[in-house]
């Protein structure tokens, strides 16, 4: 079938810098640069171009543009270049159009909304390069309140915490699954989440046994389809967590192409190599709150209570309600994630136009939970698109207890949002299982990126928290107060708490 | 839970900022004294008030009625005096309701109508309830439902004056030199808003809780959403008010003691915790975890009083300033050291505590029981 797609990108190559290195030939993993020997020209097939740079970046003479097709439909805002593209694609395939990475639609990014307020006059800023300025997070039930004994002058403490995972920084990576992701990358994000003081999420393919050694530092996870899921790796963790839904796809589960399903994924994953490993929609032993309270009870038993357990949950309509829910089933943490939330491979559709924007479902459950005097019982962590430390400012000012980012950590190893996981040739070697191709990810060197990530945002939610006289981050946490809103209507304003700059 | 519209504060504004001078005098004794040597100390830190506020609250002053709660409450005009007085009606037995005696020549502004009442809770209406909260229920009830009332004082033989003027002028307007406390604590206000408006006036009060506050939280906002899960509703959105209510809270409700309550609201840093003994850091770290949304954040120091105890404390930065003193029986926590040595030149002893290191004073063979059996609810 002769296909009608034109190439969605232009590559452009100015030939008086190329210097026939063929750099750029063996860095596309798609195949768009090829050499010819007779012409002696370096050629390109644009149709192959996904975008991602990686030959921009390795081209030593900056001989390469990559640019949109300019070439465009009759403008018409229904009947977009998107919508008819997809139209083709799908006509051509008769299947789901599948893509990778978050939503990339114009919803209202409520974060870039919300301002931050600081202190002046009335109330000192606090210097974070000469003060203590303290982040540090610890995630898991509270008490309402501690019982102490008093004997003789000393105080006893009658009340035994639950136990707690101990952030310093607010910030952990989320489930990024190995078989979507590379090994490399897996262990780049163990060893960076060890050396901070942070975590990581094994996301629900399981982990390589030779990353148990980071197992303090690592939630694991369980998803419906269990994969990589037993005894010794429930034991590795630090805590776990039950998958329910993500952002990129509320209400399916998670899926990884047989391509993708090596010999090492194979044996961690516990499947066959090369079968398609499709996590079932719902975890088929929870179709209710209850069952999700005995699964929660089973995992506290497989770990003999030593473990916090997680639920997350894809932020849709009804989240605050279902939240309440998971707190009196006996999570410990709530994860919500969301429509911005990424992903290794959903259908378009879904990724698209399910779930929605992180920041109103914080709101709400965060609200919910206090409304219904519980909010003590778990804490929250907000996940979805968080692209800055101000995103985070934001995320725990409205009442986060800290965040997951997953996109972000990526794109700090290379990844530029080009949506193509899901071909598993990401040519950055970040969500691919192609031995050859992995190898561009040095963990040594990725764990560096990722905890000078982590160093900077720290650094400057310091920064952010002393402008607001704030030296302590559990007094930034739910303090909606010091944000504003600027071009919100007042229902916005109302969901997520905050009040109109000015007012 | 809250409704957010539910708010006492006429003007609107989101929070009140506040600067200000703190005195507080205990006689350990038990000696009571007169309004004298208070009013001379807060009169000597004029500059830390801009006669937009001042305020007393004194304890020991109705023996006469000492089991009975002591409710002084502020209306802005008749009608909610009548909704508020057939709650009371309704909820308590009245022993005794009548206008305060004010001197009408004293200079304020635009002084409302203060009533005193005192009160007991009436059994059947109890409904099992501790007869500390139900007059707290009772309180919030007032302050948020009858639209102009709002109660300066609940406490037992104690009472608040306060109002709009210089603390001089206040203690004129309610005549106060006819009254006799063993603790005096004392407030001269520097607001940057809400002009005027006698609610947002120091000292606040629940039960018999007292704070007077210099300084603005910057973790106000968190504050306030921790309390309201146990049923604060912050109506004046003044940082104080959340200071009397976290004592309440941590106090009353939980049975802390003092020094652990000053412990959650300015407690130890994480590197001074980890320095700590395992036990004291098992305690500590349970503290900050548990407590974490009752730190005080930003600059404040604080004077608390309660019946026998008075405490004083500042953030754990100490962003202001605070001097305590002692003088035989007596016991000084101030915004400076001057208004100390203007009513007591000679002392036993003054220090400046460091930052959230409490200071604490109590009556002598007064007995605090530190940890209650907890109530149940």
């Amino acid at each position: 079938m002769k296909t009608y797609l034109e190439p969605e990108f232009i590559v452009e190559r100015n030939d008086d810098r190329c210097i026939r290195c063929k750099v750029c030939v063996n860095q596309c993993t798609y195949e768009t640069h090829y050499y010819d020997e007779e012409d002696d020209q370096v050629l390109s097939r644009d149709e192959n171009c996904v975008n991602c740079h990686r030959c921009v970046v390795f081209c030593p003479t900056h001989a390469i543009t990559i640019k949109p097709n300019p070439t465009r439909y009759t403008e018409n805002w229904n009947w977009s270049d998107e919508a008819i593209f997809t139209l083709k694609k799908q006509a051509e395939s008769g299947a789901i159009v599948i893509t990778g990475m978050g939503c990339d639609k114009p919803y209202l990014t409520y974060w870039d909304r919300i301002l931050i307020d600081a202190s002046q006059v009335t109330n000192p800023s606090i210097d974070p390069l000469r003060e203590p300025m303290e982040i540090q997070t610890f995630l898991g039930a509270k008490p309402d309140r501690l019982e102490m004994e008093y004997n003789n002058g000393d105080i006893v403490l009658q009340t035994e915490l639950a136990p707690q995972l101990t952030c310093e920084t607010p910030i952990m990576f989320t489930a990024l699954s190995y078989g979507a992701i590379s090994f490399n990358v897996h262990t780049a994000l163990a060893r960076a989440a060890t050396e901070f003081g942070t975590y990581m999420n094994t996301g629900e393919g399981g982990l390589d046994e030779q990353l148990y050694k980071y197992g303090d530092h690592i939630i694991v996870q369980v998803a419906s389809g269990r994969f990589g899921v037993h005894a010794k790796y429930l034991d590795a963790g630090a805590a776990v967590e039950i998958k329910i839904g993500q952002g990129a796809k509320p209400g399916i589960g998670g899926h990884l192409p047989g391509e993708k399903v090596t010999e090492d994924i194979s044996r961690t994953r516990m499947i066959p190599v090369g079968t398609d490993a499709l996590s079932p929609a719902p975890q088929h032993d929870i179709y209710s709150i209850e069952d999700l309270r005995q699964l929660i009870y089973a995992l506290k038993e497989a770990t003999d209570y030593t473990k916090p357990v997680s639920v997350k949950i894809a932020a849709v309509h009804n989240s605050a309600a279902i939240a309440s829910g998971m707190v009196r089933a006996g999570a410990d943490i709530i994860a919500l994630d969301g429509v911005r939330g990424a992903t290794g491979a959903a259908p378009k559709v879904i990724r698209d136009n399910v779930g929605i924007p992180i920041e109103l479902a914080l709101a709400s459950v965060d609200k919910r939970l206090r409304d219904e005097g519980i909010r003590n019982h778990a804490s929250v962590v907000a996940a979805g698109g968080i692209k800055s430390s101000a995103d985070v400012v934001k995320a725990i000012a409205l009442g986060a207890d800290a965040v997951y980012i997953g996109t972000a950590a990526l794109v700090a190893l290379g990844c530029t949002v080009c949506q193509g996981c899901h071909t598993g040739k990401c040519p950055w070697g970040i969500a691919t299982t192609d031995p050859w191709i992995s190898r561009r990810v040095n963990p040594d060197i990725a764990t560096q990126r990722l905890v000078n990530l982590l160093r900077g945002w720290s650094l400057e939610i310091k920064e952010m928290m002393g402008g607001m006289g704030i030296n302590a981050i559990e007094s930034l946490r739910g303090n909606r107060d010091r944000l504003r809103g600027v071009g919100l209507t007042d229902t916005e304003l109302r969901i997520l708490g905050i009040k109109m700059a000015g007012d | 839970m809250s409704p957010i519209a539910n708010l006492n504060n006429t003007y609107g504004d989101d929070k009140v900022h506040d600067a200000c001078g703190l005195f507080g005098m205990m006689d350990r004794s038990g000696r009571l004294f007169d309004a004298e040597e208070p009013v001379k100390a807060i009169i000597n830190m004029r500059d830390r008030g801009n006669g937009l506020g001042g305020g007393f609250a004194v304890y020991g002053i109705y023996s006469d009625f000492k089991d009975d709660y002591a409710l002084h409450i502020m209306y802005l005009n008749p009608e909610p005096k009548e909704r508020a007085e057939a709650l009371l009606a309704e909820n308590f037995n009245v022993r005794r309701s009548e206008q305060l005696p004010v001197d009408s020549s004293a200079r304020v502004v635009r002084p409302p109508i203060i009533w005193r009442y005192f009160v007991s809770p009436k059994a059947d209406r109890l409904h099992g309830q501790p007869t500390d909260d139900f007059v707290v229920a009772n309180v919030m009830r007032i302050n948020t439902e009858t639209g102009g009332a709002y109660v300066f004082s609940s406490g037992k033989n104690m009472g608040i004056f306060k109002g709009v003027g210089f603390p001089e002028d206040i203690a004129t307007y309610f005549r106060l030199k006819e009254y006799r406390g063993y603790m005096w604590v004392c407030h001269s206000r520097f607001p940057t808003n809400t002009p005027g408006w006698w609610g947002g006036a120091h000292p606040f009060n629940i039960l018999d809780w007292t704070v007077v506050h210099n300084g603005e939280l910057s973790s106000y906002g968190i504050n306030r959403r921790y309390l309201e899960m146990y049923g604060y509703n912050c109506t004046m959105q003044t940082d104080t008010e959340v200071l009397a209510y976290a004592l309440d809270l941590l106090r009353r409700r939980q049975n802390l003691p003092l020094h652990i309550a000053a412990k959650i609201l300015a407690p130890p840093l994480w590197e001074e915790i980890a320095e700590m003994e395992p036990k004291e850091r098992r305690l500590n770290m349970a503290l900050r975890q548990t407590y974490g949304s009752l730190l005080m954040n930003g600059p404040f120091s604080i004077i608390a009083a309660r019946q026998g105890e008075i405490l004083g404390l500042t953030d754990r930065i100490k962003l202001r300033p605070l001097t305590a003193a002692v003088q035989g029986d007596l016991v000084f926590v101030a915004s400076e050291e001057a208004a100390i040595r203007c009513v007591s030149p000679k002392l036993d002893r003054v220090w400046s505590p460091l930052g959230g290191e409490p200071v604490v004073g109590r009556l002598k063979g007064f007995e605090i029981e530190e940890i209650a059996t907890p109530v149940i609810r």
